[in-house]
């Protein structure tokens, strides 16, 4: 978690506060980010369905060439259409979640003037590569999904999104017995990269569904209205 | 007035936006009038001395003190394109918030009160120079530089033009890069409805289809 930003110490800060303008303390920003058609939009909508009885949520999608992901969450209406915003990224995703990252701080915000107070934002990042990781500016924690028919040597790789997300998902287990993927090989690589940091398993075409991914969000959420500072 | 400052304001790198966008290239790729290195300095030269000018009259103008909510006005008046007003508002907006936390200042910060949704970009951009301590004649530069550097990137994403070759054409188009922003400076103590409001059709006619596509690589 980073919710050591206190605007005593970053008095311009423009991005990470936070509070929102008129005091209040804004939502929890999750970032979802992994190579192409691992799942992350599967998850987002996972995640909505089951979070949106309980909690006030909206989506930015990045798509890389089209509004696929956001019409997609659209047409399966996980959230009404106000909640689930689209933003364009010029051909290079990992740019807008972490080199510039203005487009998608207006997105989120925009989000939040609108529609009112949000529990959580999910920043869906356009499928990337295996060193996208989102701006600390831009989400107050990230997961990584990849799943286990793009390679089960991927956990053994590393690079910055398997080692330093704050949770791994390792998506379509199901697919698991297909592919020949080795499940408590890519556990035990990701343990070695990833250290106290959690990974979980998941299927969304069976069990155990996105309940354990559902249930961190939880966790990150009750920890970030405990702790996040707000400015006197 | 610092070098390095203009320097950082002019960088494609100032995280303000501007790689989402193509400033038109890309409508113009998809038509096939920009298919090379040669077409795209013809693209460039006539986006200079169109939307640069006038741009670069805006910036400079800001910078030197003209009220801003005039200028946003003036701005309007010479974008006729809903897409380009949509588009240079929302860069406006996300070049005043890089702005105000690279270089804080209450006039930016009333500004952004006045206009919520953004101002014109040009417009943000001069009075930004201005509250980095630079003058209109360098913030005539930094949005005529502009006005061709991002048409030069986006073409290389976008054609896998070399990228030796992209940035040779912005090579070749400094001097004239430069003797627009002299141009803008000179206009820039002029009334603001007197300052250059030098047009490109095409660029409005296909940015408004552009923001029709369903499968496009960059915002407009
Ligand atoms: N078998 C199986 N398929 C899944 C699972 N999760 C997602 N999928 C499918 O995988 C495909 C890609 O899923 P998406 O959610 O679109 O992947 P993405 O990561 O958002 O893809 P990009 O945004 O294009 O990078 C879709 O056909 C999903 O239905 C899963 O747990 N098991
Ligand atoms: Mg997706």
């Amino acid at each position: 978690m980073h919710l050591d930003h206190t605007d005593t110490i970053h008095p311009e800060r423009h991005s990470a506060s936070a509070a929102r303008p008129d005091g209040s303390r804004r939502a929890l920003r999750v970032g979802l980010g992994g190579p192409v058609g691992s799942g992350k939009t599967a998850t987002v909508a996972a995640l909505c369905r089951t979070l949106r009885d309980r909690l006030s949520l909206a989506v930015v999608t990045n798509d890389i060439y089209t509004r696929e992901d956001a019409a997609f969450l659209l047409r399966e209406a996980v959230l009404p259409p106000e909640r689930i915003t689209a933003v364009e990224t010029g051909a290079c995703p990992h740019t807008a979640i972490r080199d510039d990252i203005s487009a998608n701080l207006e997105a989120v915000e925009d989000l939040e003037e609108d529609i009112g107070p949000l529990d959580v934002v999910l920043v869906e990042s356009g499928g990337d590569n295996l060193t996208a990781t989102f701006s600390k500016g831009l989400v107050d924690v990230q997961i990584f999904v990849i799943d286990v028919a793009g390679g089960d040597d991927i956990p053994r790789k590393g690079g910055p999104g398997v080692t330093t997300a704050d949770l791994l998902v390792v998506n379509k287990t199901d697919l698991a017995p297909y592919v020949g993927s080795d499940l408590a090989g890519m556990a035990r690589d990701a343990q070695e990269q990833r250290g106290e940091l959690p990974v979980l398993f998941q299927s969304l075409r069976g069990e155990p569904g996105v309940g354990p991914v559902a249930d961190w969000v939880r966790e990150q959420l009750s920890a970030w209205t405990a702790t996040a500072v707000l400015p006197a | 007035m610092s070098v390095a400052t203009l320097l950082l304001l002019a960088d494609g790198r100032f995280p303000a936006g501007g790689h989402a966008h193509s400033g038109g290239v890309e409508a113009a790729v998809r038509a096939g009038r920009v298919q090379d290195a040669a077409s795209l300095e013809e693209f460039c030269r006539s986006r200079l001395h169109t939307a640069g000018l006038t741009s670069a009259a805006l910036a400079s103008a800001a910078a030197a003190g003209h009220d801003p909510l005039a200028l946003d006005e003036a701005a309007d008046a010479r974008t006729p394109s809903p897409a380009l007003r949509r588009t240079a508002r929302r860069l406006g907006r996300q070049l005043m918030r890089a702005a105000r936390a690279t270089w804080p200042d209450p006039e930016l910060d009333a500004l952004a009160a006045a206009r919520p949704k953004g101002a014109h970009q040009p417009v943000v951009l001069g009075l930004v120079a201005r509250s980095a301590g630079l003058g209109p004649l360098e913030a005539a530069h930094a949005a005529a530089y502009e006005s061709v550097g991002g048409a030069a990137t986006a073409a290389v994403r976008l054609l896998g033009l070399d990228p030796l070759d992209a940035t040779a054409v912005l090579a070749r188009l400094a001097a004239e890069t430069d003797e627009v922003a002299r141009q803008a400076e000179a206009a820039s103590s002029k009334a603001v409805e007197d300052l250059p409001a030098a047009s490109a059709p095409l660029l409005e006619i296909t940015a408004e289809q552009h923001a029709t596509w369903s499968v496009r690589l960059f915002a407009s």
